[in-house]
């Protein structure tokens, strides 16, 4: 993989060709880019005000209210509209702040291999074999709910993700010819890793980036589902869930599927967009 | 010393490495972390007095170090500590109460996952390229995504509330919980030949272990599509062709049991997703094992339980890798060091 495959006119012919990957990748990313639109948009978009009752309780859906009310008559829609804008924000910054930790952390281990390398490798290995959501729990049950708090809970879970691919990649990177060119003319290893390798592991980040994404909605939705996301009444898929979970059974089924379909959908945009993106442009490991 | 024997001591020796930093996340995270437990505890109104005699008890007033060495020794001599609500209980106890369920639980969904990844990973890999692979893969990508809490509702209202066919909730029917052996209702029952006890526990096990082994199935089908594909292009098959053998009698006489091997190395990490799919299972189901344990915990903000529940989970999740890596060397004796 070089860089010259990242740039948009190939990766789009690549897709092109690549049959049902490419598929895979437009469908994808259709969804992730509607539900972008919609978080951005939320304010034009939403019908009624998210957080206040906009009629009566329990109504099921109805053309004034196409996918009907809560317990306490809050518009499913508009709720459902505003919690994207929840998960995106959490998802974004998480991610942002796995890569931040993760990215340079890989980077130095698999350059500078050794003692550090062993001793970084087994505390990220033994974070990566703990079980995701549970991790994120323990978090998030000490900080407390909140968007900034959940968004640590998750960064703190994808933080090894981001590490091993890297420390991977920089491995067989640091063996190749370039590299070695690179060095012999004298360069110094912190210009060889920011010049040289950094730009060359891109790729990898962007492939995982979308899979791990899928992985981060759920593991959000489920923060949310057991009640350690974001504090009421802001609204949010897997707390929505939660609160309508007393009455489904009851035949109430409106409350609960729709911000559960949201989460399907949207794990499944990034699932597809990363799965499709791996198989065309190759590399990455899958988590 | 045999290979394997070395193998077996190394990788044992490895696990210990792994725990102690599983352990000292869990302290980062319990003790370093904003957020004062105390005030978790008593909430923002309590008076300094009380915080600060809860903090004595707690430990919480030494420096991070000499609480970071209790910790450690305390665990060491396999002491969780009490509970600090409803008679104190030692926290092992509690979780020993629920963590049956748990393991019943991850076992029920563990054979669903392997049964629905074998059949579509086996349909996917013997015609690679084609059609049905392709739909396959999909399923794998799907079924990943398919929300825990979500799927298992609308089970339970299709099958619980509608049909009637299997109960929405619980473990068994409280009239015929079985003796106490091994807290597994469905071997306890077995054990003590207690049909209708057998019969309820099975029941009440259908539909979470459905939901939890669905949602992990499309691991499997990947995992079984790439070895068979992988097996069945070895020259050992090809032998096999070329005595006539049927396509079938090469399928599941040798083909299969070989792609299977490679499987057994993702176990491990499996485990880890059944254990974190089962607390949402838990939670929907009101399956009272570990999942369910902790978030009540949470809730009660019983601090030293919470703690003692995150540890046990690291504790548990070290053993099993290193069992399941075991296992493997056994089952392949290219596996050595």
């Amino acid at each position: 993989m070089r860089i010259i495959d990242l740039l948009p006119k190939r990766v789009w012919e690549k897709v092109r060709d690549a049959g049902i990957d490419g598929y895979m990748v437009v469908i994808g990313a259709i969804i992730v880019v509607f539900f972008i639109f919609i978080a951005v948009f939320a304010d034009f978009i939403s019908p009624y005000d998210p957080i206040s009752p906009a009629g009566p309780a329990v109504t099921p859906p109805s053309p004034e209210y196409p996918l009907g009310t809560d317990s306490i008559g809050r518009d499913v829609l508009s709720r459902l509209i505003y919690g994207t804008r929840t998960i995106m924000m959490v998802i974004i910054i998480s991610t942002l702040l796995s890569m931040a930790i993760g990215i340079p952390l890989g980077l130095i281990s698999g350059y500078v291999g050794g003692k550090i390398d062993r001793v970084l490798s087994i505390i990220m290995d033994s974070i990566y074999a703990f079980p995701g959501l549970i991790l994120a729990i323990a978090v998030a049950a000490v900080l407390g709910p909140g968007t900034y708090n959940t968004s640590i809970s998750l960064a703190v879970v994808y933080i090894p993700t981001y590490f091993r691919m890297i420390r991977g990649h920089v491995l067989s990177l640091r063996e190749s010819l370039f590299i070695e060119a690179a060095r012999a003319i004298g360069a110094k290893s912190s210009r060889i890793i920011l010049k040289y390798i950094l730009p060359n592991t891109l790729f990898i980040v962007t492939v995982v980036f979308s899979l791990n994404v899928a992985d981060a909605v759920l593991t959000e939705a489920g923060l949310s589902f057991l009640g350690l996301s974001v504090v009421s009444p802001t609204p949010d898929w897997g707390f929505d869930l939660k609160n309508g979970q007393r009455y489904f059974l009851s035949g109430y089924w409106w409350p609960v599927t729709f911000p559960g379909l949201a989460i399907i959908l949207l794990a499944l945009g990034f699932g597809l967009l990363g799965e499709g993106l791996n198989s065309i442009l190759g590399g990455g490991e899958r988590t | 010393m045999t290979s394997l024997r070395v193998y077996i001591i190394t990788r044992a020796l490895l696990t210990i490495p792994m725990i102690f930093i599983l352990l000292t996340l869990v302290f980062v995270i319990m003790r370093i972390l904003p957020g004062n437990p105390v005030l978790a505890i008593v909430g923002m109104k309590a008076t300094p007095e009380l915080i600060e005699s809860l903090e004595k008890q707690l430990g919480l007033d030494k420096p991070w170090w000499v609480q970071y060495i209790d910790y450690i020794s305390n665990l060491l001599r396999g002491d969780l500590g009490r509970s600090m609500i409803w008679g104190r209980r030692p926290v092992i106890a509690e979780i020993m109460d629920r963590f049956p369920a748990t393991v019943e639980l991850t076992i029920g969904g563990f054979i669903v996952s392997v049964i629905l990844g074998l059949v579509t990973g086996v349909i996917a890999g013997v015609k690679p390229g084609g059609k049905i692979d392709a739909t396959m893969r999909i399923y794998s990508i799907v079924v990943y995504t398919l929300f825990i809490p979500l799927i298992g509702m609308i089970l339970q209202y299709i099958f619980g509330v509608q049909l009637k066919l299997f109960p929405v909730g619980g473990r068994i029917d409280p009239l015929v919980t079985p003796e106490h052996i091994t807290g597994l209702y469905v071997l306890d029952a077995i054990l003590t030949l207690n049909f209708p006890a057998l019969i309820s526990a099975l029941k009440h096990l259908v539909l979470p272990s459905f939901t939890l082994g669905l949602v992990l199935s499309g691991v499997y089908t990947r995992l079984v599509r790439s070895s068979l594909i992988e097996v069945l292009s070895q020259d050992f098959i090809r032998a096999c062709r070329s005595r006539g053998l049927s396509e079938r009698v090469i399928l599941y006489k040798h083909a299969l049991k070989n792609a299977l091997v490679p499987i057994l190395t993702m176990m491990g990490l499996q485990f880890a997703l059944l254990l974190a799919g089962a607390v949402l299972t838990e939670t929907t189901f009101s399956w009272p094992g570990m999942g369910t344990f902790l978030m009540e915990r949470i809730a009660y903000r019983d601090f030293t339980t919470v703690q003692g529940t995150i540890v046990f989970y690291a504790v548990f999740v070290a053993l099993i890798s290193l069992v399941v890596d075991v296992v493997y060397a056994y089952v392949d004796p290219r596996i050595r060091y």
